[in-house]
């Protein structure tokens, strides 16, 4: 992919960390383990950008890499034109971050005053701390629990809290892993509308780590997966369903059960009573071509098309690696 | 100069929520510091103990060890309430929290200590000032201006070493985060050897807990000093005029481990 002015980028990364293990009473076993395997991409400024890939994939492992917290094993890493691992604090104002589930905002404290520490923090000017706050209240809804303690607010404040954290000091470029996680659908919503406006009037680049897909298919314009680190896929959705998930669904309601269907180029994976399900792949076939094969066959009352989802494509592309490695 | 004037202030603010935070929940509070304050007491009894069955330690009056106790604990007190939140920072590496602190534009260590603050460690203060008001009333201390500033420079000398010893300590986690066990042996095991005169102590334990972790500095040198007694085991008086520089020392020793730490598990990796 060719990107107009990166902000970040990453030239043949590896991270290994040493593991030991106990092996015998007093010996250990010191064995090597690759987190980072030479990965390189780059991601234009004001790009959302989904970042997945299994547990254990080197998700955590390459967002420590772009913050500065851990220092690559060799390769190059550059955020916003710095060196995170060497300029980490200078980095730390320029960027936010929000890893999951963990509380960077003071417990016992109403939120408002937790705000307030973070303004300290950052240095972040009174006039700037202001307007941000003011337009942030309002996206998020925030005002009904301002001053409340944290640890009174529910997961869904909780949260709408956390993103305001990352964000309060204009950064940009935010890490969020797993900002939707254990959400109700009403709370994801208002996370997401609140990080596309963030993105689309202010320019900041969110690069975002999930196992929700739905995050992905609303915000992404781009998605990079990982998997044993190594970039398995670096693209947009649309090309990424071409890809790997070919395979679109043609639902027919008929209107009497009947065996399953003979259709040329495509083949049916369920029979439900009258319904049935027909994928096909699109390079070889198309929705029309046997809508008219199945009218031919039994009397066609409805039928629709589904498209293949990320969920599948994912795990498509797992499985094919997987089949690759043994 | 801005840097650290900055600092202080973010500290300061730190503090004030943290108290208006703990003053929501004013019985509570109240009782915490109280529970404090008398197990405190407590501890001291068990020196009294000691008293009634011998005239002396190690010819050490009970008014003389109730100073040297006094010093110590107060230090310890102020070191509690400073830095005792690095009793959570195994907890910290473990569950990540640490990553956090290390992408704010802040001092790592700095943003550990005060990633909490429990006034009622406040009470162990308030108990320490009163035996040394009693040390004090208690001793025929003949006071000179060289006498009073050892005096008034040996607690907040003190408190910096104890801060310099835990912070130290606490540099084993990043290694071992099962490593608070040992942390402890110097921490809270450092505190209960400056409470005694340090010539009780058997040879070997005092070369390395007095000179080596430098704790003699923190009450034992300035008590002797003060007191203007000879040191049982005959090393020099001035040595009570060197506090608050081994203090600097230590402080400076501490954040260079600190420092190293942090730099190994950014490249090892949390």
């Amino acid at each position: 992919m060719t990107v107009a002015v990166p902000i970040i980028e990453f030239e043949d990364v590896h991270k290994d960390f040493v593991v030991h293990r106990k092996a015998g009473r007093l010996r250990r076993e010191r064995t090597v383990v690759r987190a980072v395997d030479g990965l390189s991409f780059a991601v234009e400024r004001g790009a959302i950008v989904g970042y997945i890939g299994p547990n254990g994939a080197g998700k955590s492992t390459t967002v420590k890499l772009l913050t500065g917290i851990l220092v690559p094993s060799a390769g190059r890493v550059s955020v916003a034109g710095l060196i995170p691992a060497k300029q980490r604090i200078t980095l730390a104002r320029r960027i936010g971050a929000m890893f999951g589930q963990r509380v960077q905002l003071w417990w016992d404290l109403p939120l408002i005053d937790s705000f307030d520490l973070l303004r300290h923090i950052y240095r972040i000017p009174e006039e700037r701390y202001r307007q941000n706050l003011t337009e942030f209240r309002e996206l998020l809804e925030l005002d009904p629990f301002l001053r409340t303690p944290v640890r009174q607010l529910s997961l869904g404040q909780r949260i709408r809290g956390e993103v305001v954290a990352a964000m309060l000091h204009d950064p940009e470029v935010v890490f969020l892993d797993e900002p939707t996680i254990g959400l109700d659908v009403v709370a994801k919503q208002r996370v997401r509308e609140f990080l596309t406006a963030a993105n689309r009037e202010r320019g900041v680049t969110v690069m975002l780590t999930t196992h929700d897909l739905a995050d992905i298919e609303r915000l992404c314009s781009r998605i990079l997966i990982l998997d044993r680190g190594r970039l398995v896929y670096d693209g947009g959705l649309e090309a990424l369903k071409a890809r790997y998930g070919g395979e679109r669904t043609l639902v027919v309601d008929l209107e009497e059960s009947g065996p399953a269907l003979r259709v040329t180029d495509a083949r049916v994976t369920r029979v439900d009573g009258p319904r049935q399900w027909i994928a096909f792949d699109r390079e070889r076939t198309n929705a029309a071509r046997l809508a008219a094969e199945v009218a031919s066959q039994a009397a066609l009352r409805d039928l629709t098309v589904e498209e293949p989802d990320i969920e599948d494509v994912v795990r498509r592309i797992y499985a094919e690696r997987q089949v690759g490695r043994t | 100069m801005g840097e650290l004037l900055d600092g202080i202030r973010l500290y300061g603010r730190l503090v004030a929520a943290r108290v208006r935070a703990q003053l929501q929940y004013r019985t509570s509070f109240a009782l915490d510091l109280a529970g404090n304050f008398f197990i405190s007491f407590l501890d001291f009894a068990a020196i009294l103990v000691i008293f009634s069955n011998v005239p002396q330690l190690g010819g050490w009056s009970v008014a003389e060890v109730a100073l040297l106790y006094g010093m110590s604990n107060l230090a310890f007190a102020l070191t509690d309430f400073a830095v005792g939140e690095l009793d959570q920072f195994p907890q910290q590496i473990r569950d990540g929290t640490f990553d956090q602190v290390l992408i704010r534009p802040r001092g790592t260590l700095f943003q550990v200590v005060t990633g909490n603050f429990q006034l009622r460690r406040l009470g162990k203060a308030l108990q320490a000032l009163l035996i040394l008001g009693y040390a004090l009333t208690a001793l025929p201390i003949e006071w000179t201006v060289d006498r009073l500033l050892v005096f008034a420079l040996a607690v907040p000398a003190g408190t910096v070493i104890f801060c310099s010893v835990w912070v130290v300590a606490i540099c084993i986690v990043f290694w071992a985060v099962d490593g608070r066990e040992a942390a402890n042996a110097f921490t809270y095991g450092g505190q209960f050897f400056t409470q005694f005169p340090i010539n009780i102590y058997d040879r070997w334990l005092r070369r390395f807990l007095a000179y080596a972790v430098p704790l003699a500095f923190v009450a034992y040198f300035p008590a002797l000093y003060v007191l203007h007694k000879s040191d049982p085991l005959g090393l020099p008086a001035w040595l009570g005029l060197l506090s608050p520089l081994v203090a600097l020392a230590a402080a400076v020793a501490a954040g260079a481990v600190w420092g190293g730490a942090v730099r190994h598990y950014r490249s090892a990796g949390g």
